[in-house]
């Protein structure tokens, strides 16, 4: 057996200590605390994920008195184009209130009115959900001080690189390398909850610039590959995540912010040309053709509002979730008083926060493998976002408490670590070779060139080709530093999710969720597609699709609020 | 296989009379997500390494003495 690596030994493992990660750890902790819990992070969960600089807004809260759970699941079920497992919406559904309320009596800052009620405001279709937090720059600093009181053990600026499976297939544990000095650890675990964020730098930003994207960069997509290449099964890859977001910034502007204020989207002429801001598939495929169309670019149009709105939004856009909006605008000289703000769509992604891609799991957050849970932007819980992240990490936490208490820890083959030291250890081994920026650059060029929708059955096979022979030249990567280690091993995971991308995608041979999934040569929703596509690795350790029955809907959606979704095109200008 | 490096202007700048990393502050570089900063232990100030930036400012707004600065990257301005 190789001696490269240090062994540790734990109950619990979350992996990624954003947003989900640290709600899990805390409950996990706070419902058994003589379990050994460990938060392994590969930034520093001070700061990390996609919340680091606090967030705009609850943009899903179910709150009674405004929302359903019943309600809310429809409404999902309907922008998520049918394609949703009812019981895992209704499970985030009916504990959002609770969670908001848990995070308002720890001191995370929500909007109130003057008699203290929440003070949710309308952006979806249907139903009202959007809870602001204009001063919700605390919450990571509260999650802190929540994981050092229940003495979570937090082990930052480590990346894991794979989850090991025992002999009896449960999770066992796994292998991590140190981002500072390229040490290896394997900590073997009887439960692992994957709480990784998003994929996150698959598609390239049109500014070229690597780490310009719409997610925290950190997250490669680490998440997926490590299911995948666990044998979990994974659901609706093809459903990109495409967010409209302030040209070159890529950043949002954002809509959810400023809609209820009274901003909206606007075309070149200043005129609204959809019905609704809510970011769904069908949302983005009318964004596309105005972008594309005689009437665009496509704006964010606030210089109609009152000095006294346009400060109020100034003041959350500029200090809270994207601060350095302010600086970017006045680089450019916009301001909201005169200009309307240059709107595109951003790279593609995968996540199911915003979408619907992600680790397939049950309304306990379990995966396909026993032992190995995920919650947040990695878990296919469509369209989850932040609450749905502190949800699904609560119930990920407390059902691992429940594995954990009746279960010993599975034993791991030691080849596995032999193996998975080899793989991470290889590019610091060689002298020269290809640097992890050059292989990540044209993977994502290629992401871009040929799986950006609209998807083409001819250039998503031409891109297979094209990544299967940048996996050749993986063998020829070169890491100078443990840094450089760090980015050539995240390029496997987005080589990995580059394929998982175009494999679902040319799977599904139909066009749903508007532009997130639609196929030129394909152009109509068909019914027998009505169903999951599941992604998994075969027998023979190659990439396979299958399909599997959505289960029965708890609650049927309304066929006139289908249609309502179906037709967010404002008519009158569609007749010019 | 033969290698070149490639110069950039990189978007964060340290004002080296007000950075105490001398005196043993780190808390850029702790929580900068992307791990890019590094203190430069030639003259104790802290340093942008690698143009690996998601302009989100936890540098500068965690810095005690103010003495970072997070500009737009160059590529996205
Ligand atoms: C710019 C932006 C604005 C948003 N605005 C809103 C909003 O207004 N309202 C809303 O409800 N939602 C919003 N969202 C969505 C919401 O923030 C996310 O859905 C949610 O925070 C995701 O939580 P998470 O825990 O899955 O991921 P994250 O919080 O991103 O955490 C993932 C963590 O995993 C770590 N990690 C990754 N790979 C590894 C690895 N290999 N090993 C160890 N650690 C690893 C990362 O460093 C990171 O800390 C926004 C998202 C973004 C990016
Ligand atoms: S802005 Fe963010 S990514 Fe850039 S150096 Fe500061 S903390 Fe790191
Ligand atoms: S946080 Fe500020 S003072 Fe501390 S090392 Fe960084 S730049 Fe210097």
């Amino acid at each position: 057996m190789s001696a490269e690596y240090a062994e540790k030994e734990v109950d619990i493992l979350v992996v990624g200590g954003g947003t989900a990660g640290p709600m899990a750890a805390i409950r996990a902790k706070e419902a058994n605390p003589r379990l050994n819990v460990m938060l392994i992070e590969k930034a520093n969960v001070k700061r990390s994920g996609a919340i680091s600089m606090g967030m705009d807004g609850l943009n899903n809260a179910v709150i009674p008195g405004h929302a359903t759970p019943e309600q809310y699941v429809r409404e999902i079920t309907i922008a998520n184009d049918g394609i949703v497992n009812q019981k895992a919406i209704l499970a985030y559904a009916s504990n959002s209130f609770q969670m908001i309320q848990r995070l308002d009596k720890w001191g995370v800052k929500f909007e109130k009115d003057e008699t203290g009620e929440f003070a949710v405001k309308k952006v979806h279709h249907l139903g009202n959900y959007v809870l602001p937090m204009p001063e919700g720059h605390n919450v990571k600093k509260i999650l802190y001080r929540l994981l050092r009181k229940n003495r979570v053990d937090v082990t930052n600026r480590y990346k894991v690189t794979r989850v090991a499976v025992g002999q009896n297939h449960r999770v066992s544990g796994v292998m991590a390398v140190d981002t500072r000095t390229a040490e290896l650890v394997f900590i073997k675990a009887k439960s692992v909850i994957i709480c990784t964020g998003a994929a996150g730098r698959l598609g390239l930003p049109s500014s070229g610039y690597l780490f310009g994207t719409y997610e925290n960069p950190t997250n490669a997509g680490d998440g997926y590959a490590m299911a995948y290449h666990a044998g979990a099964e994974l659901s609706g890859i093809e459903c990109f995540q495409i967010n409209p977001l302030i040209k070159d910034y890529n950043g949002p502007a954002c809509a959810y912010v400023t809609g209820p204020l009274g901003g909206y989207t606007a075309n070149a002429h200043g005129e609204r040309f959809i019905e609704c801001d809510y970011w769904s598939g069908q949302m983005m495929l009318e964004f596309f053709r105005e972008l594309e169309g005689g009437n665009g670019p496509v704006f964010l149009k606030v210089n109609h509002l009152a000095e006294e709105t346009i400060s109020t939004i100034e003041n959350i856009l500029h200090t809270n979730e994207r601060p350095s909006r302010g600086r970017f605008h006045e680089g450019r000289g916009t301001n909201y008083r005169q200009d309307m703000i240059e709107m595109h769509i951003s790279e593609i992604g995968l996540c199911s926060g915003h979408s619907a891609s992600g680790i397939w799991v049950n309304e306990r957050a379990e995966t396909t493998i026993p032992g190995l849970y995920a919650a947040g932007d990695v878990a296919c819980v469509p369209h989850n976002y932040m609450l749905g992240a502190f949800v699904y990490g609560e119930i990920a936490g407390l059902e691992a408490v429940k594995y954990c208490e009746n279960m010993s820890a599975d034993k791991t083959d030691s080849d596995f670590m032999a193996h998975e030291s080899e793989r991470i250890l290889r590019p610091l081994k060689r002298k020269s070779g290809i640097t992890p920026y050059q292989a990540e650059y044209k993977i994502r060029r290629l992401v871009n060139d040929y799986l950006q929708p609209p998807k083409v059955t001819k250039k998503m096979e031409l891109g297979l080709r094209r990544f299967s022979e940048i996996r050749d030249d993986l063998n020829d990567l070169w890491a100078d530093c443990p840094h450089n280690l760090l980015r050539a091993m995240e390029v496997h995971d987005i080589l990995d999710c580059a394929e998982m991308a175009a494999v679902s995608s040319l799977y599904r041979t139909e066009s749903r969720w508007g532009l997130y999934h639609y196929r030129v040569d394909y152009p109509e929703k068909e019914d027998d597609w009505l169903c999951h596509v599941q992604l998994y690795k075969d027998g023979e350790g190659q990439m396979a699709c299958k399909k599997i029955p959505i289960e029965p809907y708890i609650f049927e959606p309304d066929a006139g609020d289908v249609q309502a979704y179906e037709r967010l095109r404002i008519v009158a200008r569609d007749m010019l | 296989m033969a290698t070149a490096s490639m110069l950039v202007k990189v978007p964060v700048s340290v004002d080296a009379d007000k950075c105490i990393a001398s005196k043993g502050c780190t808390v850029c570089v702790d929580v900068c997500p992307l791990d890019v900063l590094v203190i430069d232990i030639n003259n104790g100030v802290a340093l942008m390494q690698y143009d690996e930036c998601w302009y989100c400012t936890p540098c500068e707004v965690d810095c005690p003495t103010h003495a970072l600065t997070v500009d737009i990257p160059y590529l996205v301005k």
